[in-house]
């Protein structure tokens, strides 16, 4: 197939707009070219990643386009950097890296990007696309989160592309923006072993994902078996693992997410390729394989707890704050909670962020404490609440994981080793 | 005899280089170290490996948005695959890949093959890419 550009895309790619404005041509372009679409198609908004300081590329890359004249088309949100420029004293890495880190951020900024630097666009009210908008977002989990839960339109958008499409303020029209693409191709029912406690239970949601991203791979999946609405941060932890352990940027939680009222709908009137259960015992398996501390039980002392990622809602802030209650983190455990910055601004509002902090929580923005050295080093396991977190911080920051529900992590924090509700889980 | 195979061409380049084929797909972020090329994902079955200088054969590429930027960083730091192979087309790395060539004219031919042709690959089979997606294997 060939594709066809209209005389403003033509105009970009020819530099009419400035250099900046043609590399981002150029890349989409070739996004266009891989994805084999016909045409591009204009988007509403888009979401960037490429603000994360992966070495000098980034800010070869970014200085091309601020040099070049480039700025974004459409609203654009930044996703984490490096550093929480609103609390730099939580870093404690190289001085280089965090110089580094700033300037890219700024640089992104400097295109017209407004400085949200979260990793959840989708909880900000003025930034969230609407159901069947077409837009342009990276950061994988928000990928899923866009796509499944809201039933706005985006590709798999990686570093560079992002940031190319909100410059040309067109996408490929291919994949996800596409009907075809988004309906299941598999329908997976939760077992009857997995306990009505359980799926009613936040506590599910991070290992069910990681079953999901296993499963799937790149296919469109729709889940069965849960019960209906269930609540935006569960979907948000089953998106967040999904997109970690497979390739997982749609999927369908049948009675929760808007493209499956029913199965049915959700399979788009075909019949599913496959079909097949998600039993307790898998489950409890991809639970287990999250923790990567060779001790684990009940009493092992912990030397951090880092809940919020993805990003913190205000709703988990608060909950949060409840589960801490009167009680404070215990001496000599760090209790780190990641959130965005405007979420934060909600929750110094509402007293969530002073209670959390009456308790010993220290509060990170704009960043994420698996990116870097951001936790105090500790020779003892650090507890979580995240799959995600799970599954790439022991080789990002070399962090030996105990992986548990966020009232298994609250608990545990307040005594200084490992607290678990066994009943959750059907193991009592 | 070398068997022929030919892909459909994600990101254009040749290469001439040993394969290594991955048994599970990676993602580079997280994954790969971009200063050295090598596998550092701790479940990876082949954790340890380095796929610098060399035809990287996977069925998939797999998880974070933020592979193109490792890409890019391990062409820069010379550590880059001389060559990626893949059963599914990943936009993620052929934009990583022109990028690479942009900033620093580093050529990565990204070829998309049938999955079948991807079982003809062995690590250390001595492969051929050319300009216009055709390998040739052994």
């Amino acid at each position: 197939m060939t594709l066809a550009l209209d005389e403003h895309e033509r105009s970009m790619l020819a530099g009419d707009r400035g250099e900046g404005a043609a590399l981002a041509a150029r890349l989409v372009v070739r996004a266009a070219e891989a994805l084999d679409a016909e045409r591009l198609i204009p988007i509403t908004r888009a979401h960037v990643d490429s603000c994360l300081y992966h070495g000098e590329a980034t800010i070869d890359f970014v200085r091309r386009l601020v040099d070049g004249g480039a700025r974004v088309a459409v609203p654009t949100t930044l996703n984490v950097g490096t550093l929480d420029l609103l609390h730099p004293e939580l870093w404690h890495g190289s001085r280089e890296v965090a110089e580094r880190g700033k300037v890219l951020m700024d640089a992104y900024r400097s295109l017209g990007c407004r400085p949200t630097f979260t990793c959840a666009p989708y909880q900000l009210a003025d930034a969230r696309p609407a159901f069947g908008e077409q837009v342009a977002w990276a950061e994988s989990n928000a990928i899923a989160f866009c796509n499944a839960v809201i039933g706005a339109r985006t590709e798999r958008y990686g570093d560079f592309t992002d940031i190319a499409c909100a410059v040309l303020g067109r996408v490929p029209d291919a994949g996800l923006h596409r009907d075809d693409a988004r309906r299941a191709t598999v329908a997976l029912r939760i077992g009857s072993d997995v306990p009505e406690r359980l799926r009613s239970s936040d506590a599910l949601y991070p290992p069910l994902g990681i079953v999901l991203g296993r499963r799937a791979g790149s296919r469109v999946v729709a889940i069965t078996g849960l019960p209906p609405h269930q609540p935006e941060d569960r979907l948000k932890s089953v998106a967040a693992a999904a997109a970690s352990s497979g390739a997982v940027a749609m999927f369908h939680v049948v009675g929760s997410t808007p493209e499956a009222p029913t199965l049915e709908a959700a399979l788009g009137g075909y019949e599913p390729e496959e079909l097949d259960v998600i039993g307790l015992r898998e489950l409890r398996q991809a639970r287990d394989a999250l923790t990567s501390a060779e001790v684990a039980v009940p009493g092992t002392p912990i030397g951090a707890v880092s809940l919020g990622t993805p990003h913190a809602s205000l709703t988990e802030l608060r909950e949060i704050a409840t589960l801490l209650h009167r009680d404070r983190a215990a001496e000599g455990v760090e209790l780190l909670v990641s959130t965005g910055r405007d979420v934060l601004a909600q929750a110094e509002a509402d007293g969530t962020a002073g209670r959390l902090r009456n308790a010993g929580a220290e509060l990170l923005v704009d960043t994420c404490s698996y990116l870097g050295p951001v936790l105090r080093p500790t020779p003892l396991p650090t507890m979580t609440e995240s799959a995600k977190w799970a599954w790439y911080a022991p080789a990002n920051i070399g962090a030996q994981v105990i992986f548990g529900s966020r009232e298994e992590c609250v608990r545990s924090a307040i005594d200084g080793r490992v607290w678990r509700d066994p009943a959750v889980w059907g193991e009592a | 005899m070398p068997t022929t195979v030919s892909g459909r061409v994600l990101a254009p380049g040749t290469a001439t280089a040993e394969a290594i084929v991955l048994d599970q797909p990676l993602s580079l972020w997280g994954g790969l170290d971009p200063a050295t090329g090598v596998v550092i994902e701790p479940r990876h079955p082949q954790r340890g490996a380095s796929v610098a200088g060399r035809v990287l054969v996977m069925a998939e590429a797999r998880g974070s948005s933020s592979s193109s930027s490792v890409l890019a960083e391990a062409a820069r730091a010379g550590a880059a695959p001389a060559a990626i192979v893949l059963g599914t087309p990943d936009l993620i790395l052929a934009v990583g890949a022109a990028v690479a060539d942009e900033l620093y004219q580093v050529q990565i031919p990204i070829l998309v093959l049938e999955v079948a042709d991807l079982g003809r690959f062995r690590t250390g089979d001595r492969v051929t890419i050319s300009q216009d997606g055709a390998v040739s294997i052994g």
